[in-house]
């Protein structure tokens, strides 16, 4: 089965730029989103992967500008989605965005879905809301959408509640509430991460299946490097709110350029690999958000760091074509 | 490294022959009770019905399949943590499935357990020190001041932390020192088997490798045996000399590692492992996807038959009506399927 969609070429549907995201904390400012800039081309598969608190989902969520205000703020950046500015527009126009030409799917879908609601009312409410279509009309593609997630009789499930759902099931729920209205952009926060593997690979593969059938574009959160070369085009490493490494998939694995990203391939075990070797671990902690380093966020974990790693921030530049990396080094 | 513990653990090999731990026909059943005054059974969780493996002194055995399959309440069963139904648990010779709280007590040194948690499970009130020493106290075997403070230094540096953080709290640790805290206090007592239960999956993963090494050097130095369980098959794959695979509260295939892994034969260890993706991108284009549809059903209502035969693409008539036994290969593997009878 190819995974690897050739991307489609002209200016791309999502273009984030410069963007800042701050939270006040009891520590002082963090900096949870550092600068960050990359692009998502119409169709294409674009992974976010980085450690716990790297600033994966606040990239999301800032996308979406869902950014909780206090104590986070958007500070500066752009999100030019479609040839709009998503980061001016007013609340109105934000919402109407939102369930419509770009969904989200979080990783808690209890947490996510409404407990007193039928699936049904769920699955048919953006419908209902963005296209303006009566509620019999809602059912009826809310029905449509449940069986295409492989909800098995949905017919007869569209008046049960969340709680008599798997979570594999609500995970599909999530997944066809994405995509009632047809949306350009899913942005995936971990959607799987919650679930068995059996489970989480049937999930991914309906959702990369769904996508591709009406070239929607994917945002994939994960932490998973397994899901990524199985699902991504291209992959957006993040280490301490900031970008270290952008390439395409192909390229990354097979030429990482940042310390960081080839210590964490260097660390995983594979299903295919040596065994009986030690792993390699990437030695120290993870970063302290409130506690950043002057130059580079990976330099006291980094075996190559020089003075100037310690003290300069390096910036994100090509390597080569689509492939960026933020580091000091030749290599 | 004193040569106390390594010499202690030779001794104690020494003292019974076969394996360290024999696991026969294991079963936890809890019973669903409704009412509230007067209670009624209305059902039982076969959690784990019919479990039988062994685990040699120095080996690790990896525990793994999907949520709710019984591999926790297998652990807690074996450290008598919880009561089991029916079934023999023979550790270090002597069968411990009946044992009372006092008998138990004894045992409880030789055999200890790693939790997933590293936030929950360490008493923040406590010093690390204390969290660490609690079991030689709780065991009256922390001797005068000076010999207890100097256990504690020596197992902190063991895994691999300074001995100043014992005077410090949990809250100043990240998760994987947290974890080691977990694993030092599971060593106080020379045990010669630790039950890890997920004890890397709450971990970042540029922090999984630090601890898969450290469970690996323990048990090189120390001659531990270690019952792995986890859900993530890669690294159950690294640390495991054998691997047991469950389905619904039952072992459905028990090998070694490389068996499993070259060859798996039960067709949901073969769904499991198709399931699991390797990160390379150039390997996964090219690999033929089998993706089984359905989930684990609930332990309250398992099929007849075959547990597996609703999601098993190679379900036959006979496994929608009889139970597959684990049958034993005679090459160190056992299979419970009827492709394999
Ligand atoms: N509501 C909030 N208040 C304060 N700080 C926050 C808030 N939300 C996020 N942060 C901080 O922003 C940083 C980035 O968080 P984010 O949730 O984006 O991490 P992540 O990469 O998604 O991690 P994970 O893999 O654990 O989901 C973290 O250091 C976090 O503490
Ligand atoms: N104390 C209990 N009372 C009733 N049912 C229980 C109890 N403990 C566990 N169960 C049930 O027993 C089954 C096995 O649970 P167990 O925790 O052993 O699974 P597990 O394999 O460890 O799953 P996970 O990977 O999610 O940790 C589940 O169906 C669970 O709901
Ligand atoms: S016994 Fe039958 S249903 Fe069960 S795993 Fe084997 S082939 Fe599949
Ligand atoms: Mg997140
Ligand atoms: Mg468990």
């Amino acid at each position: 089965m190819p995974q690897h969609t050739q991307a489609a070429a002209g200016t791309p549907l999502l273009q984030v730029r410069d963007l800042v995201t701050t939270f006040r904390t009891e520590r002082g400012k963090v900096v949870a989103v550092d600068h960050v800039s990359f692009d998502v081309a119409a169709g294409e598969t674009v992974a976010i992967v980085g450690e716990s608190g790297s600033g994966k989902s606040v990239t999301a969520l800032s996308i979406l500008r869902l950014i909780p205000n206090p104590p986070g703020r958007i500070e500066q950046g752009e999100v030019l989605f479609d040839g709009r500015d998503l980061l001016k527009l007013d609340d109105a126009a934000i919402r109407a965005v939102r369930g419509d030409s770009i969904a989200m799917i979080f990783q808690e879908p209890m947490s996510s879905l409404n407990p007193a609601l039928t699936v049904g009312m769920q699955v048919g409410e953006p419908v209902n809301l963005h296209r303006k279509v009566s509620w019999a009309r809602a059912f009826e593609r809310a029905k449509e959408l449940l069986s295409k997630v492989a909800i098995p009789d949905a017919g007869s499930r569209l008046n049960s509640y969340p709680h008599q759902y798997s979570g594999g099931m609500r995970q599909r729920v999530m997944i066809a509430m994405a995509l009632a209205c047809n949306p350009k952009l899913i942005v995936a926060d971990e959607p799987t991460t919650a679930l068995d593997v059996t489970v989480q690979a049937q999930i991914l593969a309906l959702l990369k299946q769904l996508t591709r059938e009406s070239s929607s574009a994917l945002i994939l959160i994960t932490h998973d490097l397994g899901v990524v070369a199985r699902y991504a085009d291209r992959v957006v490493v993040m280490y301490g709110g900031r970008i270290v490494e952008t390439a395409p998939s192909l390229d990354l694995y097979a030429r990482p350029r940042h310390p960081y990203t080839r210590g964490l391939m260097a660390s995983i075990p594979r299903l295919d690999g040596d065994t009986g070797s030690r792993l390699v671990p990437i030695e120290g902690q993870p970063p302290d958000l409130a506690n950043l380093p002057p130059g580079c966020a990976f330099a006291p974990r980094c075996q190559q760091a020089t003075d100037r790693c310690r003290q300069e921030r390096p910036p994100l530049q090509a390597v080569s074509d689509r492939h960026y990396k933020a580091c000091f080094l030749d290599a | 490294m004193p040569d106390s513990l390594t010499t202690e653990a030779a001794a104690r090999a020494a003292a019974t022959d076969g394996p360290l731990l024999r696991v026969e026909g294991l079963k936890v059943h809890f019973p669903v009770m409704k009412g509230v005054v007067i209670q009624k059974q209305v059902a039982t969780v076969k959690a784990v019905d019919g479990v039988s493996f062994t685990l040699d002194r120095g080996e690790t055995l990896g525990l793994v399949g999907e949520s709710g399959c019984g591999k926790s309440t297998t652990g807690l069963a074996i450290l008598r943590m919880l009561t089991p139904t029916a079934g023999r648990i023979v550790f270090e010779g002597e069968d411990i499935a009946t044992h009372d709280k006092g008998r138990m007590r004894k045992v409880r040194r030789r055999m200890q357990m790693v939790y997933q948690d590293p936030y929950g499970s360490l008493d923040p009130r406590m010093k690390v020190g204390d969290i660490v020493g609690e079991p030689l106290v709780v065991h009256g075997v922390a001797g005068d001041r000076a010999a207890y403070r100097a256990r504690i230094a020596e197992l902190i540096r063991m895994v691999g932390l300074l001995p100043d953080m014992a005077e410090r709290y949990p809250h100043e640790f990240s998760g994987g020192q947290r974890q080691r805290i977990g694993i030092a206090r599971a060593l106080a007592l020379n045990p010669s088997l630790i039950i890890c239960d997920e004890p890397v999956s709450a971990l970042d993963v540029s922090i999984q490798a630090q601890v898969v090494n450290l469970f690996m050097e323990l048990q090189e130095r120390l001659g531990l045996a270690y019952l792995f369980i986890a859900h993530d098959l890669s690294v159950v794959r690294h640390i495991s000399n054998r691997i047991a695979v469950m389905y619904l509260g039952r072992i459905v295939e028990i090998a070694t590692r490389d068996q499993l892994y070259r060859e798996p034969m039960h067709p949901y260890t073969q769904a499991l492992m198709a399931a699991v993706p390797i990160p390379d991108p150039a390997l996964e284009a090219t690999r033929p996807q089998q993706i089984i549809s359905g989930e684990v059903p609930s332990a309250l209502r398992p099929p007849p038959g075959c547990r597996f035969h609703p999601r098993c693409p190679r379900a036959m008539d006979a496994c929608r009506t009889q139970d597959p036994d684990l049958r034993d290969r005679g090459d160190g593997r056992a299979v419970a399927c009827h492709l394999h009878g």
